[in-house]
This record gives structure tokens, sequence and C-alpha cells, in this order.
């Protein structure tokens, strides 16, 4: 049975979902819920200087019949007094000696005032220290925040400022809301942070009330940007993780990263530890469904394992970091195809329309015979099941024609149905670097281009 | 508890019709649409409810079918749109008809009408029969701007909608707002007139440049059988059951001779009525019933009996009231031949008939071509006298008779009678 224990810069957790700082770990009465519940820890819900929240703060982010692919909110830190979340975290953690109790804070940005919460946040017991430099909203107007995360001067400076007084493993949570991540990551590991954790929430308006013309959540009659967060993050999420764990000076420090952004499943849990990530936080998905999805995490992330041979999470960990590539490595001769499974398939010829309109026109609808038939032309005296159903066509792929755009496997709607497999192109492995260094002039001649494609067989129609 | 006969499906919920709509997969030349005898672009309106475009919705059912609140309700969805949807073989189908009830009651619960007259064009045209086929081929009709008048022999519009459509799937008023909604296209509707009775053909040729005939069908055809006074017509049980309700009263037994889908809802309305033991009657076995096998099962749910290979040989009464039924066994070689010698009696205190409908006559009544008895067409309706169109039951002499079929008929009558005008009009 694979060990899911973690050791976190020093923070010991028996398993790495966390919650992440947010209304999930806003009391001790909910985080003693979650331990109960089999969370491996949780980062408090950030300790700060006073705030009034608002309603409404949450907006989200719905699909057909799927809520709540993300949600957004403008919910400020903890309102609730310092004291007492001091008391509760300290409570909490005498409670579970085993679990990973994380502060998250933001305060002024002063050497005092970090190095005052740093210390009250060390009395407490807890076992690391969080530095919130991504929250989007609110906070950031009082240049805390995103406002800190976005200027790497001043994550690194405030770095050094908590690690002057910090005895325990701090953590650097980095905004998304920046052009290139690896920047404020390298600035904290500059001033001295013993982790590093991604992504916090990232800027968004969710929507717009058609019927008000207010924006939701309307607080009232006006509202603004904040946090978006849940599964539409995860893409952004791991991107910006790979790009940590790609990057020399970031992996080569050997700094820990709790990876979070959408994770809602083990899934997206193994994703996020095949990027490099260590520890593993957990908000939406909670706010969405309760603290008992933790079991499934677990649980299905040990079935993984155990299947794919790995014991430790050790061993899962950056798994799959040599497989991210630039484009200009990629092998230009490689050749996918897609294939329709008619055994499979329902004919409810998405595939055709998508790749007739808006991509390679490459599928063809064919009829019993095999022959290519065109649709809508059906005859309108006809009707009936009996007629509809047998007459229909079906989608089939013109290999040769098909580029492995992979659009017809994206939209099929049954599992399974469209599958990609790779046909021999015929071509030997070519990257663009390496036509860039050997055939540099296709690179801007057209005429050029023209030669190399007929000399190599490569034909766009 | 007793079932009632009121409408059988509750409308759908806000809530159920958004999920129902997500699940349709907006098919790409839908087979759904295709099924449609009216083929309505189904996906299309089916998508434009979860964004709360229910106007959009309707305007796509009306633009393809003008009678889509009746269709909604009582077409045999399962033998076209939803038999034909592509997650019927190993899901549920999308339920088509209650998401088009669901859009249709949008625009008859607001009073919005979809749908105004079009431009004046000076031309008058007579539609025979306010049935399906007639009220969609004169709403058609006055789209185009033409001047259409509707004459219909019933005190109210709306045929079989109206009268002949058990309440469970049609309640009146849904047919009767439907023919409103036509009359407001500028149709005018005279009830209380039949041709050639009330109007001869001379009179429709003097004041009408073009003639659709919706007549539909006769009266339900005799059996032949001593004591045939005491039997109801199917037709009427089911009319009655929809314009008087109070007057139909419950039986300990109730024959219903026939197995098709009128003698169906004649055998539900009794048995929703209170009466004991409800048999249908057919002389021939269950292979060949016309009913569709969904109101076949429908009705064997309710509780019905049946009495297959079983032919009816006269009626018995007791003073003056109905007391069984004798009846012969029949054997099928392969019509249906009675057995000599195996007569028994089937009691009841009520028997009705529902075999089907006699042959319009106003075609042979108005010299029309006919084929097996319906008036006969050609692909655009035209019968044999080029300004009189038909459409409907009355020339269904092919196929299952339906009140899609009906709409459609009206709608390809109002385009061909519109072409057929604006040619005169050219030459």
């Amino acid at each position: 049975m694979a060990d899911l224990r973690i050791n976190f810069a020093g923070i010991q957790s028996p398993n790495p979902f966390w919650l992440a700082s947010a209304p999930p770990s806003n009391t001790g009465a909910q985080v003693h819920r979650a331990f109960e519940a089999g969370w491996g820890g949780a980062v408090w819900k950030t300790i700060g200087p006073p705030v009034l929240n608002v309603s409404n703060r949450y907006g989200a982010w719905h699909s057909g019949s799927n809520r709540m692919l993300a949600i957004n909110n403008v919910e400020l830190i903890s309102d609730r007094p310092l004291a007492i979340n001091l008391r509760e975290i300290r409570d909490v953690k005498r409670a579970w000696p085993d679990r990973a109790v994380i502060a998250s804070a933001m305060v002024e940005s002063t050497p005092a005032a970090w190095q005052t919460i740093v210390r009250q946040i060390e009395d407490t017991g807890a076992d690391g220290i969080e530095l919130n430099y991504g929250c989007p909203h609110g906070m950031s107007e009082r240049g805390m925040g995103s406002a800190v995360g976005q200027v790497p001067e001043y994550c690194e400076q405030i770095t050094s400022w908590a690690k002057a007084a910090a005895k325990i493993p701090v953590i650097v949570k980095l905004t998304p809301n920046i052009t290139n991540i690896v920047l404020p990551a390298q600035a904290a590991l500059r001033g001295g942070a013993d982790a590093l954790s991604l992504i916090n929430t990232v800027n968004s308006i969710i929507s717009l009330d058609l019927d008000t013309l207010e924006l939701i959540p309307s607080i009232g009659g006006k509202g603004g940007h904040g946090g978006y967060a849940g599964p539409a993050v995860k893409p952004i999420a791991l991107n910006m993780l790979a790009a940590l764990g790609t990057d020399p000076s970031v992996s080569g420090s050997g700094k820990p990263i709790s990876g979070m952004g959408g994770i809602s499943t083990w899934q997206d849990a193994a994703e996020f530890l095949l990027l490099g990530a260590t520890s593993l936080q957990v908000c939406t998905a909670a706010m969405h469904y309760g603290f008992r999805i933790v079991e499934d995490l677990c649980d299905g992330l040990k079935n993984w394992m155990d299947s794919k041979g790995f014991a430790t999470l050790a061993d899962v960990r950056g798994k799959s970091l040599h497989r991210v590539s630039d484009f200009q490595n990629l092998d230009l001769s490689y050749r996918a195809v897609a294939r329709i499974d008619p055994a499979l398939c329902i004919k409810c010829n998405l595939c055709y329309v998508a790749c007739n309109d808006t991509a390679h026109q490459c599928i063809d609808l064919v009829d019993k015979t095999g022959a290519r038939v065109q649709p809508c032309t059906w005859d309108p005296a006809g009707n009936g099941r009996e007629e509809a159903v047998s007459t229909r066509p079906q989608p089939r792929v013109r290999d040769e024609d098909c580029v492995g755009c992979r659009l017809c496997y994206n939209v099929c709607p049954v599992e399974g149905c469209i599958r990609m497999v790779e046909e021999p192109s015929g071509r030997e492995s070519v990257t663009w670097q390496t036509l860039v260094n050997t055939e540099p002039a296709i690179t801007n001649d057209w005429e050029a281009m023209k030669r190399y494609r007929e000399a190599h067989g490569i034909d766009i129609h | 508890m007793l079932k009632t006969l009121t409408e059988q499906f509750p409308p759908l919920s806000r809530h159920e019709a958004l999920v129902e709509a997500n699940r349709c997969l907006y098919c790409y030349d839908a087979p759904c649409t295709h099924a449609c005898p009216t083929h309505i672009d189904i996906p299309r309106f089916i998508k434009k409810i979860p964004t709360a475009n229910l106007l959009g919705s309707a305007q796509t059912i009306l633009a393809s079918n003008l009678l889509g609140a009746t269709c909604a309700r009582v077409c045999p969805v399962q033998e076209l749109c939803e038999g034909a949807c592509v997650l019927g073989a190993e899901h549920k189908p999308i339920a088509i008809g209650r998401l088009q009830r669901y859009a249709m009651d949008h625009v008859y619960n607001n009073g919005i009408d979809v749908f105004q007259p079009g431009p004046p064009t000076g031309k008058r045209v007579a539609v025979i029969g306010a049935g399906p086929a007639g009220l969609s081929c004169a709403g058609e009709l006055a789209r185009l701007g033409h001047d259409v008048t509707v004459f219909e022999k019933r005190e109210l519009p709306g045929g079989l909608s109206t009268y002949g459509i058990i309440v469970l799937r049609e309640p009146v008023d849904v047919a009767l707002a439907e023919a409103a909604m036509i009359a407001r296209l500028g149709v005018k509707i005279e009830s209380g007139v039949e041709v050639p009775r009330d109007l001869s053909a001379e009179d429709l040729r003097a004041r009408f440049d073009a003639v659709f005939l919706s007549v539909g069908l006769g009266a339900t055809p005799a059996l032949g059988i001593p004591g045939e006074e005491f039997i109801l017509d199917g037709l009427d049980y089911i009319s009655q059951s929809k314009m008087n309700l109070p007057e139909l009263k419950p039986h300990p037994a109730v024959l219903i001779i026939g197995a098709g889908n009128t003698a169906i809802d004649c055998a539900t309305i009794a048995k929703r009525l209170g009466s004991g033991r409800v048999t249908m009657l057919y002389r021939r076995t269950e292979n060949e019933m016309t009913a569709y096998p969904h109101e076949y099962a429908f009705v064997k749910n309710e509780g019905v009996d049946f009495e297959f290979l079983t032919l009816p040989v006269r009626v018995l009464t007791d003073n003056g009231a109905v007391a069984g039924l004798e009846c012969v066994r029949t054997r099928l070689i392969p019509h249906p031949e009675p057995i000599p010698g195996s007569n028994f009696v089937l009691p009841a205190q009520q028997i009705i008939k529902a075999i089907g409908q006699q042959k319009p006559s106003v075609g042979a009544a108005l010299g029309l071509a006919t084929e097996r008895g319906f008036i006969q067409v050609d692909a655009n309706l035209r019968t044999s006298q080029p300004a009189i169109f038909a459409g409907g039951d009355c020339i269904r002499a092919r196929g299952a008779a339906s009140t899609v079929m009906a709409v459609q008929d009206g709608k390809i009558a109002a385009r061909a009678i519109d072409k057929s005008l604006a040619e005169k009009v050219a030459a």
C-alpha cells in the first residue's frame, strides 16, 4: 500500500492534502472537523490587520448543469480578531499534533509588523507560516497581498523580514496575476523562503446580471474583480507549477512546492504531483462538497500509486517534468490521426461539424455503403424514427488529410469512441530548433519552406 | 386513489427544463429533426431554453409547426423525434415533447404572439375544417398575407385536438388557444358551416381563389350486428369526456371494440372514470394491433384487459339496457375468420366501438378524384381540381394518420397555394 506521508520543508503530514488558506479553514471548529475527515493539514485562513467584509462575496461559473466550474470571491482575510485566531490555531495544533497546521499571514509592509506576526504565530505551536502575497482584491489596495506578489523586489524584501524572525518554515504563496511566475519565485527564494506555494486566485469578473445589469456578485449594486479559483483554473496552475519545476534556479534550490489551483479529485492531485508538487492544497472542491472529499483524494491516489508501483510520493514527485518541452523541441515528424470507432459512435456528428467548420475538413459523412454523403440532404417528405435512424450517415476520418489536431476527440461525447492513434509519418524525427540550425532559410522564406515541404513529403491542404 | 382525467404530465419546472435541455448534445443535422414530420429544428429550440431565450425557442418551433403546443402533447414522440434521439440507444432520449411544451407554454401563458399577419395580397382562400391541417394551412397562408376563412362544421375549432384527443394528453384549452392564435393572424373562423350542405362547390369557387380541404374522416362504420344501436361511438365518448365529463358514468364492466389508439383512449377514460373491468376486444392478435406500442403498454398499466381473436356477434340487453356482448373466437388465415361454435358472452353494462372512421364523403361530393376512398392529391397536395388542395386525415390513404402529419400537410399546401396564387397573378 502506497505511503502518502510527506515531509514538506520539515513539516510532517500524514497525507499531502491540506486545506488551502480560505473560508474552509476560517475557524478552529472547521479545521477540527476537517482533520476528523482525514485532511493531512490546513493552512489557516490568512490572519493580519483588522478588516470588514461585504456580502455577496462569491460568484460562480456554471457550465450547463455542472455547477461551480469556478468560483470567485471578494472575501478578505480573516475578519475574526487576531487573538481568537491565534488561540484556535494553538488549540487545534495541540489537539492534532500529527497534522500540519500552517498559519497564513498578511500584514502591513514593515519589518516590525512582519516580525510581530511571525512571533505570534510561532507562539501557537504552528508548524509553518505561509506569506500571503497573492490575494488580488481588497488587501492589495492596502499595499498587501498581490500588491507585494506582483513586485519581485517586495517579495524578496518581505520574505527576508519574515525569515529574520522565523524559526519555523516560511512558505511564500505566489500570485498568478503576473506575466512570469518564475521571477517572484526566484525573489522569494533569494529572500530565504523555505518553500513556495501556488497559485493564489486569478483576477476575474465572473459575470453580469442581464436583468439588473449589475456585476455578479453584486454588493449593493456594485462589484469588482475578485479571486478566481476552482476546476477552471487548474490548467493555469499546472502551467505555473511546471514553469517553476523546469526553472533551474527554482528546482535547483531543492525547496518544496505546495501546489494548488482547482484540485478536485485524486487525478488532479496526481497531476500536480507529477509536475513537482510536494503538498497539495484544496479549497473550492471542499467548498462545493464538504470535507468528506478527502477520503477519495487519499484512496484514489493510493490505489493509483499501487497500480503504478509508486511506493511513496517522492517516487511520483516531478515524474513528468522532463516531458515539459518548449515548442521548438517537439518532434515535427510525429503523426497522430483520429480514428472513430463505428461501434461506439452514436452519430451525433459533432465531430463532423467541428472539423468541417472550424478545423481541417477531414471528416466525411458516409452512408451504409460507405459512399460519401452531404449533411442535411435527406428527403423532407420522409420522417419517423425508422427512416431517420436507418439513413443516418456515419462520420469517418480521411486519414490522409487528418492533421491530428484532436478537436474531434475533444468534442466527442462518447468515452473511447474517438482515439488519436500514432501513424508513421515516414519522416525522420526533427524539431524546429534543428531546422533553425540546419535549414535557417525556411524560418523566414515561404519559397524555401515550400521546397523543404516538397522534399519531405509534407502536404498541407 | 382514482387516477383522474386531467393532463397526464405536469409542465416541466424551470429546473427540470434546464437539466433536460442541458443533456441535449446539439447533434449536427440531427436525427430528431429528420424524424419530425414538420422537421422542427429541435436542437436549436432546445439550446435556447437554458439561455432563457424562450421566445427564440418558441419561434424556432412555430416556424416549422404552427401547432407546436398540440404536437408537444399529442405526438407519438417515441416513434418520431425521441425515437431517433442518439441518446436513446444507451441512455434516456431527451424529453423533446416536454421541452417543446415548456417553450410553447411560455408564449401562450404570457400572451405572446410570435408571428404577425403578412402584408395583404388580396387573395382569398377557404379552408374547410378547423382541425390541425386546416389551422396549420390557414395560419401559414395568413402569415403570407392571404385572406383566409376557415369553415368548421362543429361548434369549436381544433378538430380532433379539441374533440378527439383524450384530456390526459391535451386539454381543450390548449387546442382552443392555438385556434385563437391562428385567428389573431387574421384568419376568420366560421363555425357551424358544413360543406357542401351550407356552402356549395359553386359558392367556394365564386368567393375564393383557392380552397384547402381538411375535413378529416367520417363517422365510425357500422359493425352490422344486432343491437348495434346500444353501442356508443368511441369518438363521441372521447368528445363527451372533454366537453361534458359529468355525463359519463362508470360501470362494473365496459367493453371496447377495437385496438387502435382511439380504442385505447376510450378504455383509459372508462378506467379512470372508475369502471370495474374494462376489456378491449380485437379480432386479431396483439401483433396486428394498430395502437402504438407505448400506448398499448400504457393501457395495460391502467389495468385494462384484452380479448384477442374475438369478434362481436350481437349485443345482449336486459330491459332496454346493455347486459353483455355475445362474441365468437376467430383464427387468422391470415384474415380473421370466426370459429363456428366458439361463441361466448362477455357481460357488460357499456359497449364502445372504436374501429376506425369512414372515408371522407366531401371529396366525391365536390367531384374530386379519390384514391381508395380518400381524396387524391399530388406531392403538393393539389387535388384533381387545380384550385382545390387537401390534406390531413382525408388524404391519408397510406401510413398512419397523426396530428403532426396533418400540420405538415397544412404547411405544404399553404406553400403550394401561395405559389399557385402568385403564378395566377403573373399569368
